[in-house]
C-alpha cells in the first residue's frame, strides 16, 4: 500500500477498507473504544439520575417557589421553603470575591512570567505555584477557619464585626486555590505569541508595559479568558473550603463579612445527614445539584463561545 | 496552640471522611460466652418503632448477622407507630425511646399479648453549651431554651432576660437530618402548640465545626449530644436546666437518674416474654443485643448504661437462658 502526500481523508478512508491484519489490532480498537465509552456513559448516568431525582422533588415542590426570588431557602425546618436564589447568591458571594483578588494577582503573576522574568527564574517560580494546586482543598479550609478568620480577620477587624464563618476567608482561600491556574495557563497562553509580534512591537520603540498590556495581553485574550472560567468553575463546584469556613447560613448577601452557604456547601449537609430517601429533603439535594450542573455547564459552553470569538490567529 | 488545633481537626475529618467512603461499621462487637448455638439460629425476626433507638438496633441487626443466619430487618416509624405493629403481632421487637404508655398495654392485651418485656439499652441525652467567656448564663428554665431556640422567638441576649447583654444571639445546632435535633425540637420546641424550631443560625452535621463556632463566639449558644460533651466538648461551658424543680448540670450521673430532664432519657427496646422462651433465635438476638451494648451503643452517639443497670437488664432473659442450656 502506498500513502500518497499527506491527505489524511484519503488515508482514513483506505484504512477504513482495510482489514486488520493481526486480531491483537482489533483488540486494542475494542478496549480504546471501550474507554472513551465509559466516560461517556458515567457522564449520561449523572446526568440521568440528577435529573431523575430533581423530577421527584418538583412533583412536590412548585417551581415557582424554587425559583421565587424573594423567597427564602430553609428545606430542613419548618415552615419549608425552598427558593434556591439564596444558596446561589452564597455561589455568587464567594465567586466575586475570590475573584476579586484572585484575577489581580494570577494575571499579573502571568504576565510577570512572561514578559519580565528570566527564563531562570521562570523555571523555578512556575512550578513551585503550580504545586499550590496539589494542596487538599480541606486542608485550605481549615487553614481559612482556623488562621485567616481566628487569628487575622477577626484581630484585625475586630471579633464583633466578623463572624466566625465568614465568605472572605472561604474567598481568600479560594483565590489562593485558583491562582495558579490562572497564571499557569495564561502564561501559556502569553508565551505562545508569536516572538515576531514581541520583536515588531520593541522595533517600533514600545516599553515591556506596552508590549504585555497593549500587545501581547490582547492576542492571548481568548486564553487568558478560559483560565479565568476554568477557575471560576472550579470556585463554584469547590466544597470543602466554603463549607467550613463560609457557614451553613443560606443568605442573600453579597457582604463579604455575612455567613452564607453556597450550594455545594448545602449539598454537603444534605449528604451527611440523615435525610431518608424519597422525602423532599433528601431530593432537595438533587435539585440543587442539578442547578449547579446547568450553571457550570453553561458557563463551559460561554468559555467555548468566547475563547473561539477572541481567538487570534497567526498562521 | 492553633496548629495544634488545627491538627486535631484534620485528623477528625479525615478519620470522618474515611469512614463515609467506606459506608461501613468499623466497630465490631466483642466475644461473649454464651449457653446458645448461635451458629444454627435462623428464622427471622421483625423490628421497628422509634428513630432514635434505630441505629443501636441497625448496628446490632449487622454484627448479629455475622454470627447466625436469623435474618434482622430494621424499620423505623416512630416509636407510638412501632408499638402499634408490635401490638397486632407484625413485629417481634418494637424500639422505643419513652416506656410505653399504659393504653398502648391494653392495646397489645386485646389482641393476646399479655407478656410485654421491657429492655432498656442506653441513655439518650443533650447538652445546652455557651462560649466559655459567657458569664451571663448559669441556667436556663426549659422556657428559656425555648425562646432562645424558636423561630420568632429571641432575637437578642436581652429578649430573654432584661440584664443579659444587647447583643445578637449566635446560634449553633445539629442538622435538622440529625438525631439530636430531632429530640431537641419534640422535647424543647415542640412542646409549645405550633412552635417551630429556628432556621437562623449556623446548623452544621460535623459537632466539630459547631464547637469551633461556640468556642470563638462570645455570643453564641449551642446543642450537643452528650457523647460529644463528656468527649471533647468539655472546653466550652455546660448551661444546668431547670425544668421546674431547681438548675440540674448536666453530667453522667444526672442524665443516668433522669433528673437532667428534660434533656436525658431513657432508650428501650420491648419484646414478649413467650418469645424468650419458645424461639432462641429471639432469645439469642436479645441476649447479643444486651451483650453488645458496651461497644456498640457509643459508637451511634448514645451513653452505655453503667454495669449494674446492664446486668439488671441481662437478668430478665436469664431464667430463658438457663433453660435453654439445659435443653441442649
Amino acid at each position: 500500500m502506498t500513502v500518497r502526500g499527506t491527505d489524511t481523508e484519503k488515508l482514513r478512508a483506505e484504512l477504513k477498507g482495510r482489514r486488520f491484519k493481526h486480531p491483537g489490532e482489533f483488540v486494542i480498537i475494542f478496549v480504546l473504544t471501550a474507554c472513551a465509552a465509559a466516560t461517556v456513559l458515567t457522564t449520561a448516568a449523572i446526568i440521568f439520575t440528577l435529573f431523575g431525582e430533581t423530577f421527584t422533588f418538583f412533583k412536590d415542590v412548585s417551581i415557582f417557589t424554587f425559583f421565587d426570588p424573594r423567597g427564602e431557602w430553609q428545606a430542613l425546618i419548618d415552615p419549608r421553603d425552598y427558593a434556591v436564589i439564596e444558596l446561589v447568591a452564597g455561589t455568587a458571594n464567594v465567586v466575586f470575591w475570590s475573584m476579586v483578588f484572585a484575577l489581580p494577582l494570577g494575571l499579573g503573576a502571568a504576565i510577570w512570567l512572561s514578559e519580565y522574568a528570566s527564563s531562570r527564574s521562570r523555571r523555578i517560580v512556575k512550578p513551585m505555584l503550580e504545586v499550590l494546586t496539589g494542596v487538599p482543598t480541606v486542608v485550605y479550609a481549615f487553614f481559612a477557619l482556623t488562621f485567616v478568620t481566628q487569628d487575622v480577620l477577626r484581630p484585625l477587624l475586630g471579633a464583633e464585626t466578623v463572624p466566625i464563618f465568614n465568605s472572605l476567608a472561604a474567598s481568600l482561600l479560594l483565590a489562593v486555590m485558583i491562582i495558579p491556574t490562572i497564571a499557569s495557563i495564561s502564561e501559556d497562553a502569553m508565551a505562545n505569541v508569536p516572538q515576531g509580534l514581541r520583536e515588531a512591537a520593541y522595533g517600533l520603540g514600545a516599553t515591556r508595559l506596552e508590549v504585555a498590556s497593549k500587545v501581547i495581553f490582547p492576542a492571548a485574550l481568548s486564553g487568558i479568558i478560559a483560565s479565568v472560567l476554568l477557575a471560576v468553575a472550579r470556585v463554584i463546584g469547590e466544597t470543602m473550603i466554603v463549607a467550613v469556613a463560609a457557614g451553613s447560613t443560606p443568605n442573600l448577601s453579597l457582604w463579604p463579612l455575612d455567613t452564607v452557604q453556597t450550594m455545594t456547601g448545602y449539598m454537603l449537609q444534605v449528604g451527611l445527614g440523615d435525610a431518608a430517601r424519597g422525602t423532599p429533603d433528601y431530593d432537595s439535594l438533587f435539585a440543587v445539584g442539578s442547578t449547579l450542573f446547568v450553571m457550570t455547564f453553561a458557563l463551559n459552553v460561554a468559555a467555548g463561545m468566547i475563547v473561539s470569538r477572541f481567538r487570534e490567529e497567526y498562521e | 496552640m492553633t496548629s495544634k488545633r488545627t491538627f486535631a481537626q484534620l485528623a477528625f475529618l479525615g478519620a470522618a471522611l474515611v469512614l463515609i467512603a467506606c459506608n461501613g461499621r468499623t466497630i465490631v462487637a466483642p466475644d461473649f460466652e454464651t449457653n446458645l448455638d448461635f451458629g444454627s439460629l435462623g428464622g427471622q425476626i421483625r423490628v421497628d418503632g422509634s428513630s432514635t433507638v434505630f441505629p443501636i438496633s441497625e448496628a446490632v441487626a449487622e454484627e448479629f448477622s455475622y454470627v447466625s443466619r436469623t435474618r434482622v430487618n430494621v424499620g423505623f416509624s416512630g416509636t407510638g407507630g412501632g408499638f402499634e405493629k408490635f401490638c397486632r403481632g407484625e413485629t417481634q421487637v418494637s424500639n422505643a425511646s419513652r416506656p410505653i404508655k399504659d393504653s398502648e398495654l391494653e392495646a397489645c392485651r386485646k389482641n393476646g399479648i399479655d407478656d410485654v418485656l421491657e429492655i432498656q439499652v442506653a441513655i439518650d441525652a443533650l447538652t445546652v453549651l455557651v462560649n466559655p467567656e459567657n458569664d451571663w448564663v448559669q441556667c436556663l428554665t426549659v422556657d428559656e431554651t425555648h425562646q432562645l431556640f424558636s423561630a420568632g422567638g429571641a432575637e437578642r441576649w436581652n429578649d430573654v432576660r432584661p440584664d443579659w447583654p444587647d447583643k445578637k444571639i449566635s446560634r449553633y445546632y445539629p442538622g435538622p437530618d440529625s438525631g439530636t435535633f430531632d429530640y431537641f425540637n419534640e422535647t424543647i420546641i415542640e412542646a409549645v402548640e405550633g412552635a417551630t424550631h429556628t432556621a437562623e443560625g449556623t446548623p452544621s452535621e460535623d459537632d466539630n465545626i459547631l464547637a469551633i463556632g461556640v468556642q470563638e463566639d462570645r455570643y453564641a449558644i449551642g446543642y450537643f449530644g452528650f457523647a460529644y460533651f463528656l468527649g471533647s466538648g468539655a472546653s466550652m461551658k455546660a448551661v444546668a436546666i431547670d425544668n421546674g424543680n431547681g438548675c440540674v448540670e448536666p453530667s453522667f450521673e444526672t442524665a443516668l437518674n433522669g433528673s437532667y430532664a428534660p434533656l436525658s432519657r431513657p432508650l428501650f427496646i420491648y419484646t414478649r416474654e413467650s418469645f424468650m422462651a419458645e424461639r432462641p433465635e429471639m432469645l439469642g438476638f436479645i441476649e447479643f443485643y444486651i451483650k453488645s451494648m458496651d461497644v456498640l451503643v457509643p459508637d451511634v452517639g448514645y451513653i452505655t448504661m453503667p454495669e449494674a443497670d446492664k446486668l439488671a437488664q441481662l437478668a430478665k432473659i436469664e431464667p430463658y437462658l438457663q433453660a435453654a442450656s439445659v435443653a441442649d
